[in-house]
């Protein structure tokens, strides 16, 4: 059977990507950045590497454009090619897919209610690159395969984070009914507070990223009742990418435990956060779907 | 539950946000073609034509004139509320050469070496500006 082992929720800031393609990891602005993630690097070498990575990260206007917005997707194809963002691909290896798990996890989805929109060939931008190299460091190939699951966090409205958080713990029940035996990580990016946009560009709030971090860990549910209008206005426009950190901590179950937590301030324009944990009580609630045989939905179009 | 009863409601809150632009349906239909527009200088024989006559590429979009103007003027905050949207106008200032710090930084009425001295210090606070009415 597979298994979620661990979750990761980090940033996936472009400038650190230019900084490790750049061989620039060591000057003084960017070493604490990269520093952070030492632990989590080596950890990922000698004691957790998983076979599969849900990697949650959002889309920058790379492979979707205003043409069609998909509030949730799943790749479910062979591969992913690091898109040309403007300066090029970024000089990593190919993202190898996992189709089976995906599909069965696109299937298991759709019949728990939550319409996911399938996707079969695309480029994967930043968000998605930057944090396999952040974990992984310089390497031939990528040590996992990887499952991309883009969420549209761009045009509003986003999902709620109470949406988001129920579709980790959906995303549990589908890869715990997967018959292989596979560890499977699901790592949540983006944020933490930034604003990339107005004069009120540069914002930072590091005690509300770091009440953030705090709840994650535990079996605090609190994360999931935050609206939108408070990310807006606590962590910037671009804080809003915080929801999907709450995919990754659904999908860790009841209760968790922090291994490793890493804020730093600042880089480029944005907070950098980065936390690893570990499920403590990886339950998850039933589906409460009428596919799912739940009997309020049941007794709902009786 | 979290889910807002009322869209109106919900976009109401948005317009309350100091210094901010919030891409709402609103500026995702006006800004349609602004941000398709951006989007086509992901290639490089678009850029290349985009460079060597603004106007004439510019034309090929129909897009309004004020956004074909902001578009040649670099006002990017002119662009965001004529529908723009960043993560597509970076594509403009990337075929800039400017970096994500040096094209934000223009829309704060700072100079570059001000904003990165900001950020350097810790970024810009929340301490009034959370909300425009509750001035906090």
């Amino acid at each position: 059977m597979a298994r979620i082992t661990a979750g990761i929720g980090c940033s996936h800031i472009p400038v650190l990507g230019f900084a490790f393609d750049h061989r620039r990891t060591e000057e003084p602005i960017f070493k604490p950045a990269f520093d952070g993630f030492s632990w989590t690097r080596d950890w990922l070498r000698e004691k957790a590497t998983p076979d599969i990575v849900i990697l949650v990260y959002n889309d920058h206007a790379s492979a979707f454009d205003m043409k069609v917005i998909p509030t949730f997707a799943i790749g479910c194809g062979e591969r992913f090619l690091p898109a040309d963002e403007g300066f090029g691909p970024r000089p990593v290896p190919t993202v190898e897919g996992h189709p089976d798990l995906a599909w069965h996890i696109a299937q298991s989805l759709i019949l728990d209610e939550f319409d996911m929109t399938i996707i079969n060939e695309m480029e994967v931008d930043h968000g998605l690159t930057v944090p396999l190299s952040m974990m992984f460091g310089a390497v031939e190939r990528w040590p996992v395969k990887v499952i991309p699951l883009a969420v549209n966090v761009v045009t509003y409205p986003p999902p709620s984070g109470n949406r988001c958080w129920a579709l980790g713990e959906a995303i549990a029940r589908a890869v715990e009914n997967f018959p292989e035996d596979l560890d499977v990580q699901v790592w949540g990016t983006g944020g933490m507070s930034h604003q990339l946009q107005g004069p009120r560009a540069g914002l930072i709030n590091p005690e509300w990223d770091n009440r953030f971090l705090d709840r994650l860990a535990g079996d605090t549910q609190e994360l999931r009742t935050i609206p939108h209008i408070e990310y807006l206005r606590e962590t910037g426009s671009e804080g809003i990418e915080m929801v999907m950190w709450l995919i990754m901590r659904g999908a860790l179950g009841r209760s968790t435990r922090a291994l490793h937590r890493h804020y730093h301030v600042p880089v480029s324009n944005t907070a950098l956060g980065h936390i690893v944990l570990e499920p403590v009580d990886g339950s998850v609630p039933p589906s409460a779907t009428l596919e799912g045989n739940d009997p309020t939905a049941q007794a709902l179009i009786a | 539950m979290t889910g807002p009863r009322d869209v109106e409601a919900y976009l109401a809150e948005f317009e309350d946000i100091p210094g901010t632009r919030v891409f709402t349906a609103r500026r995702a239909r006006q800004g349609y073609h602004l941000n398709q527009f951006a989007m086509s200088l992901m290639k490089p024989e678009n850029r290349e034509r985009f460079k060597a006559d603004e106007q004439a590429y510019l034309d090929e979009w129909p897009m309004s004139e004020e956004q074909k103007q902001a578009v040649r003027d670099r006002d990017y905050n002119r662009l965001l509320d004529l529908g723009g949207n960043i993560y597509f106008l970076a594509k403009v200032f990337s075929s800039d050469g400017l970096s994500f710090l040096q094209a934000v930084s223009t829309m704060t009425g700072m100079s570059v070496e001000e904003y990165q001295a900001m950020m350097l210090a810790g970024g810009r606070s929340p301490e009034g500006v959370r909300s425009k009415k509750e001035e906090r």
